[in-house]
């Protein structure tokens, strides 16, 4: 039989606020344990949550940026429920009335086909603390508990099951991640767990519309591990079918080092979360008027851009796509052609030897040594004849080094393009009087030795002679 | 005048006039409260050192003269409230040997003010009850009568006043904790609208009910201390934006005109006699002073009590998780950490915070939720619904504080249901969210003191103060002394 899987992610965004969700301590990674903490985020008896309003801004760019309709009186909820990282005993979240509901991501499954995943919600919630284990720990054998990411704000992006492959899968949560670095409210670094991922994941025969019985899929944190432990996982309820047996729910775990998932507790042994909403926050009123200024705040989103470059810069898709990879990249190209690059010049530089020098050097565009201005200035040599193409590479590769304008290096390195026919007609006669054999196999109809005179003259022109003007008069002369 | 017996008002125009300083008067009522303690049980922690202190910069500040209306004034906090560096153990020994690093904000105001600290009040363990029967630290006795309870769960406040440990206290009001020991031990007690008072760093039993509230001698003392502690923090997302008005300074506008509703479900056949008769006389008071009377209705008052032990369990269960052994209070040694877990919170916990939490837990439990919790907060809309509609017709209303006076020491521990109905006619003003004052109005025949409770709109202290004066001035419940 043939199976059918059905996917649904749940992402948790960690959002880039300097201060917690409920109250004023930093979230800096990395700080001494239990050092960005206080009253509030310990949990201590008689503190009081308190809204932090950037949250409620980041989750609402977030929501309108997924298609989702932003709830006007939302409600936080308590989830209820024992561990040490977790200091009150139950963590804040969104339950009913999430502040956004009932959106879509358009993610691109082939060359020629969009599909529509479905956005059930995105709530904020607060993250729990860190267990620490071993020596780290403390005095003593025991555990000890860091809550300095105790309090972080969250959000948490639920699906509708619409996807239907670990490919749909990866390209959605790419997406995803696309979307709230470029809002500019998420880091996107899944090493440290700023964007995490649970897959729920099912199979059913192909052509039924009974849905299978889900297993829910943890700590899935890089693109990589999530095709791989969708794949993993669809096979092992297929194989479970297959052999007569039948899917439990459950959570599983993913294990990165064995790429396989496992049994962390059955549907039995599930938290009775008793939610119910938090008597300490009051309803959270949005007005229209306040999504409305967060429209207008909205930075031009991933897709639009790709169209406009497409429409105004006449850029072919794939340069569009490429360019817009992050919104940093997208900005750096636009400057360079506000700094007078033409479109497909300025695209091409950035997707190749600025992106190869970046990469090279491990360096981020936003600290790129070449600043667009000075990319732009650069193909313009090119573009109104005072270098070649050929010598532009090598004058990028010193402007990376040293930092200084195409011009000068130009100039200081004497590479101006020649394109005076009067020098170029000497360099051509003393070399065809050099080859006069050649000359001669060239005239009796060996074409292909054109090649090797254009060669010659260049190198006697240490590259700098116009690649179109040794071609017109070699010709004429060749056949003199 | 014994300065154990002096209200707020009077000690202020003593200190101000330097008739004597604010470590005297401190010294007397710390005397005091080593004299009778052995006796009421008031206190779980008595701070002589800080008292002093404070009252040296209090007599300080006053030589400066930078006085404030409660500069120099000994009072005392249950011990519900946060005080950074004085142990706060909310009557649980789950909290034995907690040392909070910060105060509640009502503290802190109380400490700008310049008034002097004298110790923290024994209650109720968590504010779970209406005798102080459930503390870990002891029983608290009525002052009036040492056999009967002072009433809960602010019972230490309110036996502190009575028995003059304290010129004023504050307390938590829940259910009826400021109201109920304030009518049983003959203070004055109010329980102000939701959001008047900050809870933050108050030890939450249920949030969406509690309220910081003063008990005093008399009203007087009850304004001049609202107007202290009540406004907006930013700390407590509940706390209401609107102005404070000087509570103390309409006092003396009087009634005449007053309408006042008596809702009908408030006065049940079978009310105790000396309590019937107590409200019969202030009634009789009140029409003398010009108010006028409107029989009115509250039809949902009798599914207040099975609401509240919902909602108000529902949110305990979620608020008391926190005690778990892992950041502070009590830990028990056991293997592993669900035995950690379990341990210290079944020797942390006392029998009454325990069926609270599992009453709470079930009714929050996937499967009763709606049966339980859901519908629990939609009697409660009906509740609200119910003073807003009397509302429109009166000023206030006037109902007995308690169906009884102070019951005997063990009589009802037995029994939780009947604990649960002595807070029968408190219980609905703290699901409408609204305000309430506990006032001397009388006592049983066997000289047990009898409050009755004038219920104000939402914010409508103002108008609760000034009935409640008017009715101080022509009546003398509020300067009988317990005998103690």
């Amino acid at each position: 039989m043939k199976y059918q899987p059905v996917i649904g992610l749940e992402v948790h965004v960690q959002l880039l606020t300097d201060t917690k969700i409920f109250c004023g301590c930093s979230t800096k990674f990395g700080s001494e344990p239990n050092s960005q903490t206080c009253p509030v985020c310990l949990g201590l008896p008689g503190a009081l949550p308190v809204l932090n309003k950037k949250v409620v801004e980041f989750a609402i760019k977030a929501g309108l940026s997924t298609n989702c309709s932003i709830t006007p009186r939302s409600i936080f909820a308590r989830k209820n429920y024992f561990y040490p990282d977790l200091p009150k005993g139950y963590q804040i979240s969104q339950f009913e009335d999430p502040i956004c509901q009932r959106g879509w991501l358009d993610i691109k499954v082939d060359e020629q086909d969009m599909k529509r995943i479905g956005i059930t919600r995105i709530h904020m919630e607060e993250d729990a603390g860190k267990l620490v284990h071993g020596e780290s720990s403390g005095p003593g054998d025991g555990s000890g508990v860091d809550l300095n990411r105790a309090c972080t704000p969250l959000l948490e992006v639920v699906s509708e099951p619409d996807l239907r492959s670990s490919d749909e899968a990866v390209v959605y949560l790419k997406q995803l991640h696309q979307i709230v670095t470029w809002l500019g409210i998420c880091d996107g670094n899944m090493e440290e767990g700023s964007f995490r991922c649970d897959a729920n994941i099912s199979v059913m025969p192909v052509g039924s519309s009974m849905l299978g019985t889900r297993a829910e899929i943890k700590n899935v944190n890089s693109f990589k591990f999530v095709k791989q432990a969708i794949e993993y996982e669809i096979q092992r309820q297929i194989d479970l079918i297959e052999d007569g047996g039948t899917v439990v729910q459950e959570t599983r775990l993913f294990d990165p080092n064995s790429g396989t998932t496992r049994s962390m507790r059955s549907k039995e042994e599930a938290h009775d979360y008793r939610y119910f909403p938090d008597p300490d926050l009051v309803p959270l009123v949005i007005s229209d008027e306040w999504v409305e200024r967060s429209r207008q705040e909205l930075p031009e989103l991933p897709e639009q851009r790709q169209h406009r470059f497409m429409v105004e810069l006449g850029l072919p898709p794939y340069d569009a796509e490429v360019l817009t990879a992050s919104r940093a990249l997208a900005d750096y190209f636009e400057a360079g052609v506000a700094a007078g690059g033409s479109a497909k010049l300025v695209s091409n530089w950035t997707m190749g030897e600025i992106t190869r020098a970046l990469n090279d050097s491990g360096t981020s565009i936003e600290a790129s040594p070449v600043t667009p201005q000075q990319l732009a200035d650069l193909l313009k040599l090119i573009d109104n004849g005072t270098i070649s193409g050929k010598i532009a590479k090598t004058v990028f590769d010193e402007m990376w080094r040293s930092g200084k304008a195409p011009q000068a290096i130009v100039e200081e390195q004497g590479l101006v393009q020649v394109s005076d026919s009067g020098a170029i007609e000497g360099l051509i006669d003393e070399i065809m009087a050099a080859n006069a054999g050649q000359v001669e196999e060239f005239r009796g109809g060996k074409e292909k030795v054109f090649g090797f005179f254009v060669g010659q003259v260049m190198k006697a022109s240490k590259g700098k002679a116009n690649p179109a003007v040794v071609n017109e008069l070699l010709l004429s002369k060749l056949k003199g | 005048m014994n300065i154990i017996d002096m209200t707020i008002h009077e000690l202020h125009t003593a200190l101000q006039g330097k008739q004597l300083s604010s470590v005297e008067a401190t010294k007397a009522m710390l005397a005091r409260i080593e004299a009778v303690e052995p006796q009421v049980g008031s206190f779980i922690t008595v701070t002589p050192e800080q008292a002093l202190a404070d009252a040296a910069s209090a007599d300080i500040r006053i030589a400066a003269g930078k006085m404030d209306v409660l500069t120099g004034i000994p009072v005392a906090l249950k011990d519900i409230f946060l005080t950074e560096g004085i142990r706060t153990t909310c009557g649980s020994r789950i909290l034995d040997n907690f040392i909070p690093p910060y105060s509640a904000t009502s503290y802190e105001k109380l400490k700008e003010r310049g008034a002097v600290l004298l110790g923290k009040l024994n209650q109720d363990e968590f504010a779970m009850g209406s005798s102080n029967e459930s503390s870990a630290y002891g029983i608290t006795r009525n002052p009036w009568d040492l056999t009967r309870i002072p009433g809960g769960s602010s019972g230490g406040s309110a036996a502190a006043v009575a028995a003059h440990e304290a010129i004023a206290t504050l307390g938590t009001d829940t259910g009826g904790s400021i109201r109920q020991p304030a009518s049983h031990c003959g203070c004055v007690g109010l329980k102000p609208t939701y959001g008047r008072v900050s809870r933050y760093g108050v030890i939450a039993y249920a949030s969406s009910l509690d309220q910081v509230g003063p008990l005093t001698r008399d009203v007087t003392d009850c304004a001049i201390m609202l107007s202290a502690i009540a406004g907006y923090d930013p700390k407590d997302s509940t706390s209401v934006d609107t102005p404070v008005p000087d509570y103390t300074a309409s006092l003396t506008q009087g009634v005449k005109g007053l309408k006042i509703g008596l809702p009908k479900e408030y006065f049940i056949a079978g009310l105790d006699p000396d309590v019937q008769r107590t409200m019969d006389a202030a009634i009789e008071t009140y029409r003398r002073l010009g108010a006028e009377f409107v029989d009115i209705s509250l039809p949902h008052t009798d599914y207040a009590v099975a609401t509240y032990y919902l909602i108000a369990t529902a949110e305990a269960s979620s608020n008391l998780a926190r005690y778990d052994g892992v950041r502070f209070g009590h830990r028990a040694d056991a293997d592993g950490l669900l035995g950690m877990y379990s341990k210290s919170r079944s020797e942390g916990f006392g029998a009454e915070v325990k069926r609270r939490i599992m009453l709470g837990t079930y009714a929050l439990s996937s499967g009763y939720y709606d049966a339980y919790y859901v519908k629990a907060q939609k009697v409660r809309t009906l509740i609200m619904n119910d003073f807003t509609q009397a509302f429109a017709d009166v000023d206030v209303m006037l109902t007995p504080v308690a169906p009884t006076p102070a019951f005997k020491i063990g009589e009802k521990v037995n029994d939780p249901l009947q604990m649960y109905l002595s807070d029968i006619f408190t219980i609905p003003v703290n699901l409408a969210g609204t305000c309430a004052l506990s006032l001397p109005a009388g006592f049983s025949n066997s000289g047990l003191p009898i409050g009755l409770q004038l219920i104000g709109k939402p914010f409508g202290e103002e108008t609760l103060l000034r009935a409640g004066y008017a009715f101080e001035q022509a009546t003398e419940w509020h300067s009988r002394k317990a005998t103690i």
